[in-house]
This record gives structure tokens, C-alpha cells and sequence, in this order.
């Protein structure tokens, strides 16, 4: 049996082009792109745009011509150029992205920016940094490590996203509860505006006079502008970390015991819940001592100072206890903070054991209402018959459930995206959020509305406009309502749905 | 040359679409892959390729020379693997893609050729004592400064030059077991190889000794033949099949505790024979066994007290064999036997699990990327101070030592079994 079957002749379109006013990709255009780029760096066949349809999501379209610029002049004039010809942008870092930011959703032009991944200037005295965006997150860590500085935000990602889509996605990670998020450490920009003007919003210091424009970018999830340098703070490396991991028989004592934490003052660098799905899954796979009968585990990890991480530790150990640990324990050496982490860390991967696809969500809901929520997704999973599992932020009440599935059982993915809708809009009348940290993107602009009357989405629109920003800009993204972007999106789901399998960290 | 290549009626060991499901695009395996850090283009990364695959296999794709380019430029060093959460078998992908795009008649010539030489040399005994022997006349003769001087090398298509450059020098004499000690009770099986008992010799007689010091007698199977990596590399996996049976058959009547092979690459196909085998009901239990009873040598002698070492004064950096690291998972074995040896200073290079660009015969088939990539790795390698490069497989060996000739640098690239033999040879008279 011939598994590459490769007698296909014509290239299938991932999309049905909606009607967007847009136009073609010319030779025109793409002799303009080369004259600017390069000959190398423009790709237009069919099977060099084939690696440009996708990014994490299960979510897929095809651009028309992909283009890796090594400059922020290039990237000016490719905007420029498409601009002439009337056809989209869009721009794109590593595509690890999980709402579908980087997907060229109605056709145009990619600006792939992994080339330019220059740390261009490192300042330890204040403490700052200037970088390209095509610099992967660790990358940065690693190159000022030498000084004692690292890049706080950390997503799970940060071995391969990069700093500008960062920057897009107002990326957080395990530690952002004491650091924050990507906004907290981005102090300047220079962009490329929609009409190919190069400018500065910010600066180097905190405060910059006028209105804060740096701010307003970080998060816009492309739409824009594309980031072509970026000024971000770095932090010191602590002196000292100590990582706990306590065990819980009871899912509300867990919940207490954060909730106890934060109330006494105390702002762990990272504070993570784990359900008894995944405690059951890590066990099988990793041996590594959580009790099968336990209903949940916190890890949580304070840095600092040597004598204030003493303390919060030890604080920490007593009001776990209080709340009904049955047990914490502790770490300070990397290889004991590792072991502890390893759990956390492989916690997805370990529920490849049980079931072949997964579909991640991202909530956000108060933290006081945690616990609740929880038990409320929990039903729809099970009114569904899916099984589902729970990891998530919890210091910041940043909510991951992961519907487990198999695909090959006929109508699961359609009752996947049915439960994940419902699950959304259960964070939403708690009082949350449809995102925690992996943007609206492409998936989730149609549960906008559930957040944002229209009055606030023509608010957001007004910035867009504000920024010279129109449809051609990275269409159909974080708002809902572009034309011709209608379907795209979901038309393939069903079957790319079942891509979503195997293991991750998130 | 006429050589037939019709496939025989042998299912592919996996279906090639659960192996590609597996992978959900998260793009953690990009820093990982050497080619896609030179390049940064997603075709030439393990995300792009895998996606490449699948479009070739739902049809969504041709196989147009630059799909079969990015396909060609992978250097199946599995650091990929490595690097993925989500447990996706890239080098299993690579090599069923290949062997699919063989069989069904849509390689290209340059596979074809490859696939034929392979066939022809690799498992012939004869043949290749023969082309060693040339090989080993012209590096010795005057020949090779005139044929070098002519230029007539960079006339000649393709990148005759660049490959003859980077030819190892041939020792003068190949291996050749020799009497082993008396009273040795315990018996493993080694495998020699095709080209490295002619290049390197030393290290075959180095594994030996030091077999036989930790109390094994080695046997070397009669009837032994190539492992079948480079065809299964290439494409070629109905010969890579043929090649394994008959391993199977030369070793497990050995009767032996384990099958030690001290090249990285033959070591990580010979323990995926089962998977190789797994539909031929024949040898299916025989393949699993084969399999389980193979061994790295280091991963085996680390395994075991290495008794009293004398000093080897010398500042060594390791270089992660990829087969080793990232096919077979041993990282902390060949730098355990390092730290033993007194004298020994282990000094680690940036990306020591970064491919050298070796690869196979991937020097020679892209010599450009490869070079590329040594250069990047003799810059690490630099850096450390060191100039002896240990690491544990023939094909990394011959790269790093052009790359430590390219650079004037002196110094050597010996097998880490190589070291440690040095430094139980240098507890001779003392004990
Ligand atoms: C396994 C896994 C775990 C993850 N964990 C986390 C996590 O813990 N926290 C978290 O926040 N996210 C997480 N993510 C999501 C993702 O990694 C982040 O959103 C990341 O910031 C995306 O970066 P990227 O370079 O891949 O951007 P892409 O996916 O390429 O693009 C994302 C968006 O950024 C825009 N963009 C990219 N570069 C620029 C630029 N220079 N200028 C303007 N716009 C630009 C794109 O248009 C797009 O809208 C995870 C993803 C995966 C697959
Ligand atoms: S095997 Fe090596 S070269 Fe090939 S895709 Fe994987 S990491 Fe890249
Ligand atoms: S890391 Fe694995 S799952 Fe992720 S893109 Fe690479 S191969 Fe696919």
C-alpha cells in the first residue's frame, strides 16, 4: 500500500477566500518583494507556502506569498509594496502561537520574522535590553545570563517563541504571577505601521511622557503594526528560589490554600494546580510519588532574596497544612527543584497514555471563583462525555482545561468544540475572561461578543483605525466582525481538530 | 550498472499517518534542528518537513525537486526527537517518507545512485577491502598532490573536491581480531561494521582490550554483515532488511549477554531492528531479541566498574554522536567514563548535542550545509580551549578531524573508548 500517494496534481486551497477586497498576489508584487528582500527570501510555490499554513492551532490557511525580510527598512518597503497592491499582511514570529494569529486567514502576504534575530544591544547597568523580533524568548535569557539578568516572561514556549509574538500576545508564564506578563518588561518599540512608516512608541525608562502607546500595542495580537525592534527590562537573577510541591485531598483546601497564600501577603513567583486527572496520568507515566488518592497538588515557587525565601517557604509549608495538606514538600537545589517540576512539566505529555488528542483551553476567571468553575466545566465535560483534565496557573485563576478525545470515535471533535464554547462562556459569566495568555486570535473572536458590547468594539476599532491599521492588516483577527472572514477558521477544524494530539507543556 | 530496485511485497512497518499525527505543530523541535538555525526557513526545519511529508501523503503535494531538496538537506541526526513533547518519531517519518518515495518510484536519480552504490559496496567485503585498498595506494602515492594540483577535481561535477578533502586519512592497516587473554567467562558479540575496521582500526582494538579488561571475551561472528543504517537513511529499507536478517542470524546463535557496537549510528538501527521486522512473522521475536540484547559499547562499559585508570593528561570536549544522544538517549554515559579518567579535564562546548555535520554520507551528498555546520561546531569546540574532540562514532570522527585539519588547530578526534583504553594501559606495571 503506497502511503504517499503522490499522484495529486492540483494543489487544494486551504480556504475559500471570503470577500475581502483584496487583491491578487502579481508577479507584479512578488518581483517587488524580491527586489527588496531578495530572490531567496520571497516564496510563492504551492509547497514553499505548504509550511506557512500553520501555526499550533488546529486552525489552517494558506498565504499567497511568504516573505523573510533581514531589516526593519525591508520590512517598511514589503509593507509598503503590499499596500500598493492592495493585498493583506500578516506578520508571523516562530507560528507557535495557539490562537491562530500568525495564519494568513483570507490569503496575502506572510512577514516570517525569524530572520532578524539579533540581540542588538545589551545594557547590564540599566538593566535593559534591545533585540529584533525574531529573538527567540530563552535566547534572550541565555545571552544575558552572563551578567546576572534574565527575560522574566517565561511561557512554556519560550524554547521557541519569539519575542515579537510575545509582545503581540501579551505572552505570561508560570512566574508571571510575581513578574508579569510580557507588558510589564517591554519599555519600547519601533514598528512598522500599516502604511509603512517606521516609528518609536516608548522608550527606554518606565516612563515616557505622552500617551502610552507601547502599551496599547502589546497584546494587539498583530493587527496593528509589526514590532521590527524591542526595548524590554530584564530582570536580576534571584538569589535564591525554593520550589513546593503540596499534596491535597480535597480540591477546596488546595483552592483555600492559594487563596490563603495570597491573602497573607505573600506573591510566589509561580503557584500551579494540577487535578487528580493528571495527577493519575504523571504518576503512571513519571513514578514520581503523587498519591493516587489525592485530589490535587500545588506547586508553588517563591525567589528572592535567601532569608525572604527562607521565610515565605516556611510560611507557605504552614498555611498549606492549615488548609489540609496531607503533605509539602520542598526544594532548593535545581536538581530537587526540577524533580518537583518535572511533574508540572510533563503533565500533558503524561496524558498522551491515556488518550491520542487533546484540545487546550485558556480561561481566565477570578481566583476566588476557581474552584467552582472547575466543578461547573467539569459537568459540561462529563454532560458531553469527554474526559477532562486540569492544569493551570492558579495564582491568576488562568484556567487550562484540556478536553481529552480520540478522533477516530465519529462526531468527538464536533462535541469537543461545542464543550470548549460552553466552557468559555462559563469563565465569562464568572466574571473572566475567554484568554488567559494565548490571545483571540482566529478561534475565539466570535466569544469577543460575549465580553465587549458593541460600543467596546467600535472602541477597538477606532485604536486600529487610530494606528492607520485597516483590514489588509493581519485580517480577521481578535475582532469578529471583518467581512468575508465569516467561516474561515472553522472549516477545516473538524478534520484538523484531530491534529491536535499527543503531548504538551502548557 | 543495472541494479534492480522493485520493492518487494514488505508492508511498511508503520502506518506513516499515525506517526504524522502525532505532531501538533508546536514548533519546539525548531531550535533544535541544525539546518533550520543556518537557514531559518520553516521548509528546512522538523515542523515544515513533517508537514511537507503529510502533503505528499494526502496528496496536497508533489514531489518537485524543491520538496525532495528540503527532504534531502535533513540530516536524520533526530535531534528533533529530542526535542518534541509530543513523542513524534521524526527519524521512523524520515525513513518510511524515503523508502515510500523509492518504492513508488518518485526518487530522484541522485537516490537512485546512492541507493545503487550502497547496495554494491557496503555489505561486500571484498569489494570494499578493494576500494580501500585503491583509496589507501592514492593517498600514499605521489598521485594525490598531482591530481590535487591539476585542479582537475574542480572540474569535475558535483562537489568532487569538497568530498575528496574530506576523505579520512586511511590507516595502513585494517583490524584484525588477535588472541584475547586466557579465563575470560563471560562472552559478548561485536559487531566490526563495513568501513570502520579499515579507518579505524584503533578503536576497534581499544574496545577489545577494554572489553576484555572488565572480564568479556569478544566473539566476532562469522557470517556478520553491514548494519543497513546508511541504506535505511537513504531510502533503501526493503536491502536494510535483508541486511538485518542476516545479522540476526550471525549473532543470536552466538549465544551471547550482549551485542556491543561501538558506532553510534550501526548501534541505533541494530536496536530498532524489531521495529524493522515487526510484520515479518519469521523473525519478528528474533529481531526484538537481537534488539534488546544491543548495546553501545559505553553505554555498556559504563555500566561497570572500570577498576584502576591511570592519568591521561589532556583537555578533552565531547561531541553528543547524534545516533547516540538522540537515537539511542545516552548523554550521560560517554561523560561518566570521561570524569573517571584521572588527568582528564572534561571541558563542554556550547551545543555539544548539535550535529557536526557528518551525518552519514550526508558530508558528501551536501557538502556545503555540511561544512557550514562543522564550521559552526569547530567555533564551539574553539572556544573550549581543547583540541582533543572525544566522541563515539566513525562518521563524527573523520568530520572533526577535518575540522581540526581545516583549522590548523593539531590536536585529534578519538572514540572515548579510544581514552579510556589509553588510561587502563596506563595502569600497566602498577597493578
Ligand atoms: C506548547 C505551547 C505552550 C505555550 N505556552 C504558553 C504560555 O505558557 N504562555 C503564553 O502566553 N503563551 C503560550 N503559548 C502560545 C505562544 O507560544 C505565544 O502566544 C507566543 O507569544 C507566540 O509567539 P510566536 O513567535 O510563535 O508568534 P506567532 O505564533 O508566529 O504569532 C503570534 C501573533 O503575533 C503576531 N506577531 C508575531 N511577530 C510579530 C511582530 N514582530 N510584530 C507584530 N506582530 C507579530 C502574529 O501576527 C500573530 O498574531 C504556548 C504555545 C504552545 C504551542
Ligand atoms: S533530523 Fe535533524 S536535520 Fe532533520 S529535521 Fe530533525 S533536527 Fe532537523
Ligand atoms: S516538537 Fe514535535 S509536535 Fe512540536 S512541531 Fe516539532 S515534531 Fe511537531
Amino acid at each position: 500500500m503506497p502511503i504517499l500517494n503522490v499522484m495529486v496534481d492540483s494543489v487544494v486551497p486551504a480556504y475559500v477566500v471570503g470577500d475581502v477586497p483584496h487583491g491578487v498576489v502579481s508577479g507584479a508584487l512578488l518581483s517587488a518583494l524580491e527586489a527588496i528582500v531578495g530572490k531567496t527570501y520571497v516564496m510563492s510555490t504551492p509547497e514553499d507556502l505548504l509550511v506557512y499554513e500553520y501555526d499550533a492551532t488546529i486552525d489552517r490557511a494558506r498565504p499567497q506569498a511568504v516573505v523573510l525580510p533581514n531589516t526593519a527598512e525591508q520590512v517598511a518597503e514589503v509593507v509598503r509594496a503590499a499596500r500598493r497592491f492592495d493585498v493583506p499582511v500578516i506578520p508571523r514570529g516562530a507560528g507557535t502561537g495557539i490562537s491562530g494569529g500568525a495564519l494568513a486567514a483570507v490569503g496575502g502576504v506572510v512577514i516570517a520574522l525569524t530572520r532578524m534575530k539579533r540581540v542588538l544591544e545589551v545594557d547590564p547597568e540599566n538593566r535593559i535590553a534591545v533585540v529584533e523580533p525574531g529573538v527567540v524568548n530563552l535566547d534572550l535569557s541565555r545571552a544575558v545570563a552572563k551578567h546576572g539578568l534574565f527575560y522574566a516572561p517565561d511561557p512554556s514556549s519560550q524554547r521557541a517563541c519569539t519575542l515579537g509574538g510575545n509582545v503581540a500576545e501579551n505572552a505570561g508564564g508560570p512566574h508571571t504571577l510575581a513578574h508579569g506578563a510580557t507588558t510589564s518588561h517591554v519599555l519600547g518599540l519601533e514598528l512598522v505601521l500599516a502604511n509603512g512608516d517606521l516609528v518609536w512608541v516608548g522608550g527606554r525608562t518606565r516612563d515616557v511622557p505622552g500617551i502610552d502607546l507601547t502599551g496599547a500595542f502589546v497584546g494587539s495580537e498583530g493587527t496593528l503594526g509589526v514590532a521590527t525592534k524591542i526595548v524590554v527590562r530584564l530582570s536580576r537573577l534571584p538569589e535564591s528560589t525554593r520550589t513546593l510541591l503540596a499534596i491535597f485531598n480535597r480540591l477546596d483546601d488546595a483552592s483555600n490554600a492559594v487563596t490563603a497564600i495570597i491573602a497573607a501577603g505573600i506573591v510566589p513567583s509561580a503557584l500551579e494546580m494540577m487535578d487528580k486527572m493528571i495527577i493519575h496520568a504523571v504518576e503512571q507515566a513519571l513514578h514520581c510519588g503523587y498519591p493516587l488518592d489525592a485530589e490535587a497538588v500545588l506547586l508553588i515557587e517563591v525567589d528572592g532574596l535567601e532569608e525572604s525565601t527562607a521565610e515565605e517557604s516556611t510560611e507557605i509549608d504552614r498555611i498549606c497544612i492549615a488548609s489540609g495538606a496531607r503533605e509539602v514538600r520542598q526544594a532548593v537545589e535545581q536538581a530537587g527543584r526540577d524533580l518537583l517540576w518535572a511533574g508540572r512539566k510533563s503533565s500533558l505529555s503524561a496524558l498522551g497514555r491515556y488518550f491520542p488528542n487533546f484540545y487546550v483551553l485558556d480561561g481566565v476567571v477570578p481566583r476566588t471563583r476557581l474552584v467552582e468553575v472547575l466543578r461547573e466545566s467539569n459537568a459540561v465535560a462529563e454532560r458531553y462525555g469527554l474526559a477532562v483534565a486540569n492544569v493551570f496557573h492558579a495564582g491568576d485563576g488562568n484556567l487550562h482545561p484540556n478536553l481529552l478525545f480520540d478522533e477516530r470515535v465519529p462526531g468527538t471533535t464536533e462535541k469537543v468544540l461545542a464543550a470548549g464554547a460552553e466552557i468559555m462562556r462559563l469563565c465569562v459569566d464568572a466574571g473572566g475572561s475567554i484568554t488567559g495568555e494565548h490571545g483571540v486570535g482566529l478561534e475565539k473572536r466570535d466569544f469577543m461578543a460575549w465580553l465587549f458590547d458593541d460600543a467596546d468594539m467600535a472602541a477597538m476599532a477606532k485604536l486600529k483605525q487610530a494606528f492607520g491599521a485597516d483590514e489588509y492588516f493581519n485580517p480577521c483577527k481578535a475582532f469578529p466582525s471583518h467581512r468575508g472572514c465569516g467561516e474561515v477558521g472553522h472549516a477545516n477544524l473538524q478534520q484538523a481538530a484531530g491534529r491536535l494530539g499527543g503531548e504538551l507543556y502548557v | 550498472m543495472s541494479i534492480d530496485l522493485h520493492p518487494e511485497a514488505e508492508p511498511h512497518t508503520h502506518a506513516l499517518q499515525d506517526d504524522l499525527s502525532r505532531c501538533i505543530h508546536c514548533g519546539f523541535c525548531l531550535q533544535a534542528c541544525p539546518t533550520y538555525l543556518e537557514l531559518g526557513l520553516e521548509a528546512d526545519s522538523p515542523r515544515g518537513r513533517i508537514q511537507l511529508i503529510s502533503a505528499l501523503a494526502e496528496g496536497r503535494a508533489r514531489p518537485t525537486p524543491s520538496v525532495l531538496g528540503h527532504l534531502d538537506l535533513c540530516l536524520q541526526c533526530r535531534a528533533c526527537e529530542t526535542a518534541c513533547p509530543s513523542g513524534v518519531q521524526y527519524g521512523r517519518i524520515m525513513e518510511t517518507a524515503r523508502a515510500t518515495l523509492v518504492e513508488t518510484g518518485e526518487r530522484p536519480f541522485a537516490w537512485r545512485l546512492r541507493i545503487a552504490a550502497m547496495r554494491q559496496v557496503l555489505p561486500h567485503k571484498t569489494r570494499l577491502r578493494a576500494l580501500i585498498g585503491l583509496l589507501r595506494v592514492y593517498q600514499q602515492s605521489p598521485l594525490r598532490e598531482r591530481v590535487r594540483k591539476s585542479g582537475i577535481l574542480k572540474r569535475l561535477p558535483g562537489d568532487v573536491a569538497e568530498a575528496e578533502s574530506s576523505l579520512p586519512e586511511m590507516p595502513p592497516a585494517s583490524f584484525a581480531p588477535t588472541p584475547q587473554p586466557p579465563g575470560l567467562t563471560s562472552a559478548v558479540a561485536m559487531l566490526t561494521g563495513c568501513v570502520m575496521p579499515h579507518l579505524f582500526p584503533k578503536a576497534h582494538e581499544a574496545t577489545v582490550r577494554v572489553l576484555n579488561r572488565l572480564g568479556y571475551r569478544v566473539v566476532f561472528p562469522e557470517n556478520e554483515t553491514c548494519c543497513g543504517a546508511l541504506n535505511l537513511h537513504g531510502g533503501d529499507r526493503v536491502f536494510a532488511r535483508r541486511l538485518a536478517r542476516r545479522n540476526i542470524d550471525a549473532f543470536l546463535s552466538q549465544g551471547v549477554e550482549a551485542i556491543i557496537v561501538n558506532s553510534a549510528g550501526c548501534g541505533s538501527t541494530m536496536k530498532e531492528y524489531a521495529d524493522l521486522l515487526a510484520y515479518d512473522d519469521q523473525y519478528r521475536e528474533r529481531a526484538r531479541r537481537f534488539s534488546e540484547l544491543t548495546r553501545d559499547v559505553l553505554e555498556f562499559v559504563a555500566a561497570h566498574d572500570l577498576g584502576p585508570l591511570g592519568e591521561v593528561r589532556r583537555v578533552v570536549t565531547y561531541q553528543d554522536s547524534c545516533h547516540l544522544v538522540h537515537a539511542q538517549r545516552v548523554k550521560t554515559a560517554p561523560r561518566a567514563i570521561l570524569r573517571q579518567i584521572p588527568g582528564l579535564e572534561l571541558r563542554e562546548m556550547d551545543s555539544p548535542d548539535k550535529c557536526c555535520g557528518s551525518a552519514g554520507l550526508y558530508s558528501m551528498v551536501q557538502p556545503e550545509m555540511s561544512q557550514r555546520l562543522l564550521s559552526s561546531k569547530m567555533d564551539d569546540v574553539e572556544t573550549t580551549g581543547a583540541t582533543c574532540v572525544a566522541t563515539a562514532n566513525p562518521g563524527c570522527m573523520t568530520q572533526l578531524e577535518t575540522g581540526l585539519r581545516q583549522r590548523g588547530l593539531g590536536g585529534s578526534a578519538p572514540h572515548v573508548i579510544e581514552l579510556l583504553d589509553e588510561a587502563m594501559r596506563a595502569t600497566h606495571g602498577r597493578d
